[in-house]
């Protein structure tokens, strides 16, 4: 079984989870081949394939794809796919993988298994495994009729450090592009006002989501937070309802963050939220719901209802600092 | 401009969650809502009539239940809806889904084609790019603004890290919304009372020609084992401050 990884750049350099998506290539049976797409400047970035334990590799080079397009991208990996017909194609479940990869996959009548955890391969094929409802449970998904299979992997569901080095011949592929094909007009990526605070500094973080229930309510986090000493900070729905400010904002959209300790209050622990705290030395999660999934990341779990728990652990906290 | 807003009803986000016997799906919950996300892609719909004028078209694939969120949407002020009835889309996968709403949409001919990134169920934020493959239309994801522009949008994409763009694209596209992007209206009473003459056209899979032919398929439904080893701290509230206190003092070491 041969497997395909199609590996993403990023404004010039390697997506990081680029190579979590190869690790998890490696460790399926068979030929793993790479892929990476891009501008001129791709076929440099792809030098650094040579290092890799890779049977093949294409540094996939149009003008046309300096700038990243759905349409541009599709179509050149579609062209490569239907020429080298792998059995399975793997890639890291990045914001742009899912602008395109649903539909490159429809593009050859198959069906992506996004933001997969775990492969594994038994006498009938392939199967999938992905968390449902925001990670309260999860799925084995079974692929089914003939390949190439579609799937992409969630952030650290593999270790980068994983990747087996060894010797890659790299092969230019020139897709068949033309002007005509692209649909978009992309401009350059910004980034908003310059941010005040700086949460990845913090060695304690007091975090804030949907359990709070109402914006009154901060109150009591906050006051959390000052008794401790620790920042403020809050899941993506508190500050998309302009309860707290964007730039408190932990996640895949909002700030990555490591303190030594993470208080996560009310949060349920999708893994939009995950990526951006599991790096945090010590995890304390407080929820109603036994079963939210953010105990499974947690070293200290209190299931209890905040209203009462927080201002409880506050005052005990205030008591003891004097 | 012409929009149709393709929503879906989830279970509500506080169900307590059952896998049923067989272990491949979930217990009926005690109560569904719309997915958050296309709550959003409906409100952007509604406020680009507003601007541009036009009509909004709410699209629905689900059970006969479902028919609550559409008529939720209807109250809000969709034109009117269509509700492709089933109560087993879990025989199709995510193209087999997307086939049934493009069959759909392909009899509107919109010009803007607005859902959710991702379902608060499945989660695995596709519908709306495949739909646009199947229609043969542009797309862009994870949006934060929607501009008319010319013949053409202006939208805003959600990259990572804090990151943005703009991208111009041509119409008719699909676009899926980022939650956050505006602010949610409530139904009104009189909005309550006009969606009840609404018209809500109703199609079948089968009616539109949508074979089921699954290139994969859900097989089993379980809950997550524990990876890491979580103490979990017991008692009454005012104990469970005290052994946490107790332990970020002397285990952590941060007190």
């Amino acid at each position: 079984m041969s497997t395909l990884v199609i590996l993403e750049q990023i404004y010039g350099g390697w997506h990081r989870m680029s190579w979590e998506a190869l690790a998890a290539a490696q460790q399926m049976d068979g030929p793993v081949w790479a892929a990476v797409a891009g501008g001129a400047n791709v076929n440099t970035l792809a030098a650094d394939l040579a290092g890799k334990r890779l049977d093949r590799a294409w540094a996939v080079s149009h003008q046309l794809l300096t700038a990243y397009t759905a349409d541009g991208y599709i179509a050149a990996l579609a062209e490569l796919i239907r020429r080298e017909q792998p059995d399975l194609v793997l890639l890291p479940h990045t914001y742009q993988v899912r602008d395109f990869a649903p539909k490159l996959a429809a593009r050859l009548g198959r069906t992506l298994v996004s933001d997969v955890v775990r492969i594994r391969r038994d006498d009938q094929g392939l199967v999938f495994t992905r968390q449902l409802f925001q990670g309260k449970l999860n799925a084995d998904y079974r692929a089914v009729g003939p390949g190439p299979h579609f799937a992409s992997i969630q952030a650290g569901a593999c270790r980068a450090d994983q990747v087996q080095a060894g010797t890659a011949a790299v092969e230019a592929f020139t897709p068949e592009l033309d002007a005509s094909m692209i649909r978009a007009a992309p401009q350059d990526p910004f980034r908003e006002a310059q941010r005040a605070v700086d949460l990845t500094a913090a060695e304690l973080i007091v975090s804030v989501g949907r359990g709070i229930k109402e914006q009154e309510n901060i109150a009591l986090v906050q006051d959390l937070a000052e008794a401790l000493g620790a920042e403020l900070a809050a899941s993506r729905p508190i500050c998309d309802a302009g309860w707290l400010p964007m730039e408190r904002q932990v996640g895949s959209s909002g700030q990555t963050v490591s303190p030594k300790v993470y208080f996560a209050v009310g949060i349920s622990g999708a893994i939009q939220h995950l990526v951006g705290m599991k790096g945090s030395k010590c995890v304390v999660a407080i929820n109603k719901d036994p079963n939210a999934p953010i105990f499974e990341i947690a070293d200290y779990g209190v299931a209890a209802d905040l209203f009462e728990f927080v201002p409880e652990l506050t005052e005990q906290i205030r008591k003891l600092r004097g | 401009m012409k929009i149709l807003a393709a929503i879906k009803q989830v279970p509500a986000r506080d169900s307590q969650l059952r896998v049923n016997d067989s272990g491949t799906w979930i217990e009926e919950p005690d109560t569904s809502e719309i997915n958050e996300p296309d709550a959003y892609a409906l409100e952007e719909a509604l406020q680009l009539r507003e601007k541009a004028g036009g009509e909004v078209v709410a699209l629905c694939a689900g059970p006969e239940s479902a028919s609550q969120t559409i008529r939720e949407a209807l109250a809000k002020g969709a034109d009117r809806a269509i509700h492709i009835e089933d109560d087993d889309l879990g025989r199709f996968d995510s193209l087999g889904i997307a086939r049934i709403l493009a069959a759909a949409a392909a009899t509107e001919q919109p010009d803007l084609i607005l859902t959710g990134l991702q379902s608060d169920d499945l989660g695995f934020g596709q519908t709306g790019v495949i739909l646009a493959e199947l229609l043969g239309m542009a797309h862009a994801t994870i949006i934060m603004k929607v501009e008319p522009r010319g013949t053409g949008i202006r939208v805003k994409r959600e990259l990572e890290d804090g990151w943005f763009q703009n991208t111009d694209l041509p119409l008719p596209a699909v676009l899926t919304i980022q939650s956050g992007i505006n602010k949610l209206r409530y139904a009104t009473l009189m909005g309550i009372k006009k969606a009840k003459l609404k018209e809500v056209r109703k199609l079948t899979a089968s009616g539109l020609g949508v074979a089921v032919e699954p290139s994969v398929r859900l097989e089993r439904v379980f809950m997550p084992q524990r990876t890491k080893q979580t103490r979990m701290i017991e008692g009454s509230v005012r104990d469970q401050a005290a052994a946490l206190v107790e332990a970020l003092r002397h285990e952590v070491r941060v007190l």
